[in-house]
């Protein structure tokens, strides 16, 4: 055993949990191991239960996975939330004696007491060391890489004075001493460091969208924080002015993404970053870039709504709204980001598009993916295509919103003698005169919608993995898509035909992809995280299919477990 | 580069004409734009303006400058945008009380603090007039309008006072008919390194019957016959508070300006001390990423 193991770690909220569990990430991913993290957390500043779950494998790891394998509890609450989940062949890792935790026996489930609390508060006086105690015990108990451990906590600590570098260190020898000297190990759990191969890097999936905005040439960063977004732009203003680019807070969320227009106006390559209530408010100047052709993207990091809903968890419920959300008829593009790397490629893509087309384009990510971290190929700049807007030669007369084929019309940027116009949200004619006329809003109203007629056929909207000919196909979007890629593994092992659509552009509906794919099978298996099935609605209205839906709507993303089930009850 | 002959003022008017009423204060407020813009050379294709929603966010379209016509209330942030952006180019914002006070009320205590440097001229009549007659922030107690045909309950809200408060770095009120002044504080304003505010008091001929051209002609009184130290932020808000029925004269103005470094400045500031260039290097910023 220790192919694949998966670590869960539960205490109070500000305890450390999730630092503690980002340093074990990466000494893992220095060892060469596959990494794949999962966290929740409270909406509290202080306290509540925070969970940090760990995915750690020597083989490429698809999802975040079912349950845990190994559970370490730094709380009784946290104790009292996992007990239920304990299954034969678990390890219960807690913080006792006199932890507070008095764990009942479970049938062939192994449970190590070790006593972090004393060890912090009494043995080193250090009572905000709890998280390295445990840290430490587990590098031992399951043979993590310790030396990687020494040095991440080196540098983390470094700024904060050689005291404090010294309090961690003791913290984690002393837990590692602890079960060196205390426990007999009796479970089946050992991490195998392996030899670390290629160039690899490390990161959550809202750094992978900063830094796929930085790669596709952004230069102008506008956001109004809010959870679960607000990493993008913490990464953003650290690093975008490297590019000579600008990160600026506004006062909301309009005011975010006014600040995006008028610079997408004057040439930039610019974008926002928000969750689903700021994206509610941007709505009104989604409509009007739309009308007046302005390249923009839109990382919409999605949490649980309506209203405050949930913010520190994930679902996959704002698809209604970047697709539909706005008055009267305006195109946009939607894409859904699944993994580390769709965050970084997809963002992107998302410049491209916007570029291309002259629309917003809107990514959307979730919760669960924004705090995932993940270890993934390095990219290859060399490979990525970045397009810019076609831009207005100087020569001949200028029509801003010239009608043509392709209802792309060039830009004039400021600066440019000769190519003055108003940027509008009237109705217009080609000169960007205001025009209510009948005749030019339904001849506007077609060249702006004619830009995305093709798209399906100019962008890889959707990967298929199947052989054209099984009893049930899966169609899924987004976060989801990890959990589906490793149930459709584990079914096929078990030998049922079972092949998968994964669309990473999401709106318009890639509907050429989906008919095909849904002649392919026998039934069609739609697995959301939202009440009212969202993507299986516009499916089922834009590609004339009629699709098996499976909604579930916790907060939590779907595991593998639960979509292999559903596959088995109606294939 | 443009030749940088002088341009007429009405080389600036573009074919476009204005669908304002016939005696609009707004049509004082263009004819002295366009004044401002010859006397400082302005450059068509340098200046962008940028206006929301009304009857004077049309201004845009009649001139020949890059423009945007955007939505209500989001003129300030769109052309603050398009300033930090592209510093280089002159930017300003056109548009009425409602869309600068009321809808877009939320955006001008930011882009004052920030000091953007970009110029907002609000042409305010106290009245909502695209809309054909409602309450508008700046409309006195008591008027009569079709939304409040009692009388409005409300207190108006008091231009000068709030941009000063809010840390507006040129703060300026003139009045649509005095051309020669508007045009020069317009022109100011433009070449103030920050965030400048002219409030120009536009009568509106058709809805608003108390606050009009004959109401304001005895009030008007230039401020620079009782306020001389424009640096005095003290004292130019006390003006501002008085001004009015209270103090039976509208002074019209330079209020106040003040020396403050602007946002762009400051950013660039960050990108000086980041090392800040065109040609970054990605890969090393990749390596933040590194195992």
């Amino acid at each position: 055993m220790g192919k694949d193991i998966i670590i869960r770690v539960g205490g109070e909220g500000g305890e450390g949990v999730i630092s503690a569990g980002d340093m074990l990430a990466k000494a893992s991913a220095r060892a060469g191991l596959e990494v794949l993290t999962f966290k929740t957390f409270p909406a509290e500043i202080k306290g509540g239960y925070a969970m940090y779950q760990f995915r750690v494998s020597a083989e490429e790891i698809l999802s975040h996975g079912d349950t845990f394998n190994i559970v370490v509890v730094l709380n009784a609450e946290a104790y009292e939330i996992n007990k239920g989940l304990l299954k034969p062949g678990n390890v219960l890792v807690y913080d006792g004696p006199d932890g507070g935790i008095d764990p009942k026996p479970v049938e062939g489930v192994v449970q190590y007491a070790i006593p972090m609390t004393k060890i912090s508060k009494v043995d080193l006086a250090s009572p905000i060391s709890k998280n390295m105690v445990a840290l430490g015990a587990v590098v031992q108990l399951f043979s993590f890489p310790m030396d990687s451990l020494v040095e991440l906590v080196r540098n983390k600590f470094r700024k904060k004075g050689e005291e404090i570098v010294n309090i961690n260190l003791k913290a984690l020898e002393a837990g590692a001493e602890y079960v060196r000297s205390n426990i007999k190990k009796t479970d089946k759990f050992t991490v195998h460091p392996k030899k670390p191969e290629g160039d690899a890097i490390l990161l959550s999936g809202n750094e992978a969208i900063g830094l796929g905005a930085l790669v596709a040439g952004c230069e102008f960063f506008s956001c109004y924080p809010i959870t679960p977004a607000t990493e993008i732009a913490i990464w953003l203003a650290k690093h975008l002015p490297k590019t000579n680019g600008v990160v600026v807070q506004a006062e909301d969320e309009i005011a975010s993404l006014g600040h995006v227009i008028g610079a997408s106006y004057a040439g930039a390559k610019a974008m926002t970053g928000t969750s689903g209530p700021g994206l509610d408010l941007m709505t009104e100047l989604l409509g009007f870039a739309s009308m007046a052709e302005l390249p923009l993207v839109i990382a919409d990091v999605q949490r649980g709504g309506p209203s405050t809903g949930l913010p520190t968890k994930s679902e996959q419920s704002d698809l209604f709204l970047a697709a539909r959300g706005g008055h009267g008829d305006f195109p946009r593009i939607v894409l859904a980001t699944a993994t580390i790397e769709d965050c970084f490629y997809l963002t992107v893509d998302a410049f491209n598009l916007a570029e291309k087309y002259q629309m917003p384009v809107i990514i959307l990510s979730d919760g669960s993916l924004a705090f995932r971290t993940e270890k993934i190929k390095r990219p290859d700049l060399a490979k990525l295509n970045i397009i810019n807007r076609e831009v207005y030669s100087g020569n001949g007369e200028f029509k801003r919103y010239e009608v043509t084929d392709s209802g792309i019309s060039a830009v004039s940027l400021p600066g440019h003698p000769g190519g003055q116009y108003i940027a509008t949200g009237l109705e217009h004619s080609e000169t960007a005169a205001p025009k209510y006329s009948p005749d030019y809003h339904a001849m506007m109203t077609e060249k702006r919608f004619r830009k995305i007629e093709n798209i399906e056929d100019e962008y890889a909207a959707s990967e298929y993995d199947g052989n054209g000919d099984e009893d049930i196909g899966i169609i899924s979007w987004g976060l989801t898509q990890c959990s589906v890629r490793e149930a459709v593994k584990r079914c096929r092992d078990k030998g049922l035909k079972v092949s998968a659509l994964y669309p990473k552009l999401v709106f318009p509906v890639p509907v050429k992809a989906i008919r095909k794919f849904a002649s392919s099978v026998k039934k069609v298996l739609m697995p959301e995280v939202n009440y009212q099935g969202q993507f299986a609605e516009l499916v089922r209205a834009h590609a004339g299919i009629n699709p098996i839906r499976y909604d579930i709507y916790g907060g939590l993303p779907f595991t593998p477990e639960q979509i292999e089930a559903k596959i088995k009850e109606v294939i | 580069m443009e030749v940088t002959q002088q341009l007429k003022p009405k080389d600036y008017r573009s074919d476009i004409p204005p669908v304002w009423c016939a005696g609009c204060g707004d049509y004082g407020v263009l004819a002295s734009l366009t004044t401002a813009f010859s006397a400082n050379h302005a450059s068509t294709a340098n200046t962008v303006l940028v206006s929301g929603i009304g009857c004077s966010s049309r201004l845009p379209y009649f001139v020949t400058t890059f423009g945007m016509h955007t939505c209500h209330g989001r003129a300030v942030p769109i052309a603050t945008g398009i300033k930090l952006a592209r510093p280089e180019l002159k930017v300003i914002v056109v548009g009425g009380d409602g869309d600068n006070f009321s809808i877009g009320g939320g955006h001008l205590p930011h882009v004052a603090r920030k000091n953007i440097d970009i110029t907002l001229i609000v042409m305010d009549n106290s009245i909502y007039g695209l809309t054909k007659n409602q309450v508008s922030p700046t409309s006195r107690a008591g008027m009569v309008t079709s939304t409040t045909p009692h009388g409005s309950p409300d207190v108006p809200l008091n231009p000068i006072a709030y941009a000063l408060v809010y840390g507006a770095t040129f703060v300026a009120q003139s009045f649509s008919s005095n051309a020669r002044l508007t045009a020069d504080l317009i022109g100011q304003a433009m070449n103030h390194k920050g965030f400048a505010f002219i409030n120009v008091i536009s009568p509106c001929p058709t809805f608003n019957k108390v606050d009009t051209f004959e109401y304001y002609k005895p009030l008007l009184r230039n401020i620079d016959e009782i306020h001389a130290d424009k640096g005095d932020k003290v004292k130019a808000l006390s003006l501002a508070m008085t001004m009015g029925r209270e103090s039976a004269t509208v002074p019209i103005g330079l209020f106040y300006q003040e020396k403050r470094p602007s946002y762009v400045e400051l950013l660039s500031g960050i990108k000086t001390r980041n090392k800040g260039t065109n040609n970054p290097d990605l890969e090393k910023i990749i390596d933040v990423f590194k195992l």
